[in-house]
């Protein structure tokens, strides 16, 4: 890979912030996601309504939330509700995407945030599910930002938290979630994934700029689907860096 | 309804729907009395060895913080806690061995700040037992099950997972779709504690701000206790009636303890202090730390008074203030 003059999280958010079709309702956890989606909001698609699971329903985010349910989540909101509320929301129909972090994902977009190693004696203990089970089964895309290696992109998860298409098509519909529900894309360090339609398999969409589809291969441990033409996505613009670093996350939580 | 499959976690804090209404007429206050009280009190009073616990709030967000350092103090022991997106409260209640059992719906973490020292080297060292696993909005749901009186509430989360499999829902089919479809049974804490905005000396409480889910809360737990800002004249709650979240018929005990969410976040009032949970995540990262920790900021202190002048005072509140209405920029060590 060369050497770039940006970090891979400002190329992160830049991608993901594209991802998003204006007036669209997105459910998101605090940090990259929702760096990712103030950044859409000031620059492609100024009419996205943000929601978090603790009860903000579009908030004019002053600065970037810490915690999920700080008051920076409800800053000039519309609303000031509860998960109850949120939730049902989603369950409903309503929210169009949901943002998800994960530790490992499978080539089905089943995720991991529980543990690393076995259940009852783990090597790591993540957190847990949290609200991303319910964003993952209720919201109508999802959209996964994480890292991107062979210990992260596994063939089997130590863990299944949170359902991707599961064990395949229909596999969703037969365990009762929603229909039409399911992982849309999932954003690397080294690119944006997306999902066979007739496999539900993942499939590579686009490589940033100086990443190789052989270093995308490399990187992850079950076997990815490559189309013959592969995107590029675009560099961060000086503006959208900007942004990033002055009016998103001025405390530099996130964008170091 | 026919069972499909069923999670194996353990059933806590369910109980019979009928049990529960005569566990209400017996024991729950119907009549308006002055419950005010102290901390010390309150805690004593109401928290059992070996009880169910839930926080209000949400980790760092609105939780009666006095109360979990008082829970430490009077070295509660084999609480059960509810994880419902528990990050501080958690971390603080597990490594200090008040708690020794949970169910985990978010735990161990301090979201953007990282993982937990502390909780996450008692879980990995098999020093407390994780009883099972559950999302947000099935403990939430579990709540509201609770809330209406109900003995489970359908939902359409966690299906097809592993957390369903090491929580305590069944799956079952719906008899109107034909679908499967997510039953989470109801859950009955033993005890609560919510940091309400204000409150009358009844325990008529308002909350500013998301009310995450203590609105089902507050009516699940048996025993609920309010800690709040401020103890309010019985006619600031009657000229907004709509603005109350929580009935009296529902609280135990009624605490004034201003700052009482330190160090987490008071909508409207104060922000996180970054630099105190930045200080416990740095020296929880060893047994001996989290002790020191503990030592300084809970034994060596009489109450939650002297817990705020050591912390920095009125002058550190003024300055939570301001980074709360956005006059000061927020700074946190382990962001450095």
């Amino acid at each position: 890979m060369q050497k770039q003059a940006f970090s891979t999280v400002e190329q992160m958010a830049s991608a993901t912030s594209k991802l998003i079709e204006d007036g669209a309702t997105v459910l998101t956890g605090s940090g990259l996601p929702m760096i990712a989606m103030a950044l859409a909001i000031r620059t492609r698609t100024p009419n996205v309504t943000i929601i978090f699971e603790a009860g903000g329903i579009a908030p004019q985010i002053p600065v970037l939330p810490i915690s999920v349910s700080d008051s920076r989540t409800f800053y000039k909101a519309v609303m000031a509700t509860s998960l109850d509320s949120v939730m049902s929301t989603a369950q409903q129909g309503y929210v169009d995407y949901g943002m998800l972090g994960a530790a490992q994902i499978d080539m089905y977009g089943n995720i991991n945030t529980t543990v690393i190693g076995p259940y009852d004696r783990p090597k790591a203990r993540l957190p847990g599910s949290g609200g991303g089970n319910d964003v993952g089964s209720l919201c109508w895309k999802t959209i996964i930002i994480m890292q991107q290696d062979r210990k992260r992109f596994v063939k089997k998860l130590d863990f299944l938290t949170t359902p991707g298409y599961l064990n395949g098509p229909g596999a969703r519909e037969r365990a009762g979630l929603p229909e039409g529900t399911g992982p849309y894309r999932v954003v690397t360090q080294l690119g944006v994934l997306g999902f066979d339609e007739s496999t539900k398999r993942m499939m590579l969409l686009a490589v940033h700029p100086g990443v190789s589809v052989e270093d995308v291969k490399a990187n992850t441990d079950f076997d990815l689907i490559v189309p013959h033409e592969v995107d590029m996505t675009s560099l961060p613009t000086a503006e959208e860096i900007r942004l990033l670093h002055k009016e998103i996350d001025p405390s530099h939580f996130v964008i170091r | 309804m026919d069972v499909v499959l069923k999670g194996e976690g353990p059933l806590l804090g369910w109980h019979d729907p009928d049990e529960q209404r005569k566990w209400i007429r017996a024991n729950k206050p119907r009549r308006m009395t002055d419950k005010r009280m102290e901390l010390k009190q309150a805690v004593s009073k109401f928290v059992s060895d070996g009880d169910l616990l839930a926080m209000g709030g949400f980790g760092h967000v609105r939780v009666s913080m006095a109360a979990i350092y008082e829970m430490i103090r009077q070295k509660k022991r084999n609480i059960t806690l509810s994880g419902k997106t528990a990050t501080h409260d958690c971390d603080l209640l597990v490594s200090s061995g008040v708690v020794s059992r949970i169910e985990v719906a978010y735990s161990f973490g301090h979201e953007l700040r990282g993982l937990s020292p502390a909780s996450r080297r008692m879980v990995e060292q098999g020093r407390i037992q994780v009883l099972g696993e559950i999302s947000n909005a099935g403990v939430q749901w579990r709540f509201k099950a609770a809330a209406m009186g109900l003995p489970f509430m359908p939902a359409r989360v966690m299906l097809g997972t592993e957390t369903f499999a090491k929580s305590s829902s069944l799956v079952v089919k719906d008899p109107f779709s034909g679908k499967n479809l997510l039953l989470v049974p109801a859950c009955y804490p033993d005890v609560s504690f919510v940091h309400a905005h204000r409150c009358d000396r009844f325990g008529n409480s308002q909350i500013d701000g998301v009310s995450i889910m203590d609105w089902d809360l507050a009516r699940a737990a048996r025993r609920l206790i309010i800690t709040t800002e401020k103890v309010v004249d019985d006619d600031v709650i009657r000229s907004e009636p709509s603005k109350t979240m929580i009935p009296f018929f529902c609280a135990d005990a009624v605490v004034e303890v201003p700052y009482g969410s330190h160090p987490a976040n008071m909508p409207f009032l104060y922000y996180s202090d970054e630099e105190h949970i930045g200080e416990w995540l740095k020296t929880s990262k060893t047994d001996a730390g989290t002790e020191m920790y503990f030592q300084k900021y809970v034994h060596d202190v009489k109450g939650f008074d002297e817990y705020i002048e050591l912390v920095g005072g009125k002058k550190k509140m003024e300055n939570l203030r301001d980074i709360e209405l956005l006059k000061a920029q927020t700074t946190a060590p382990w962001a450095e």
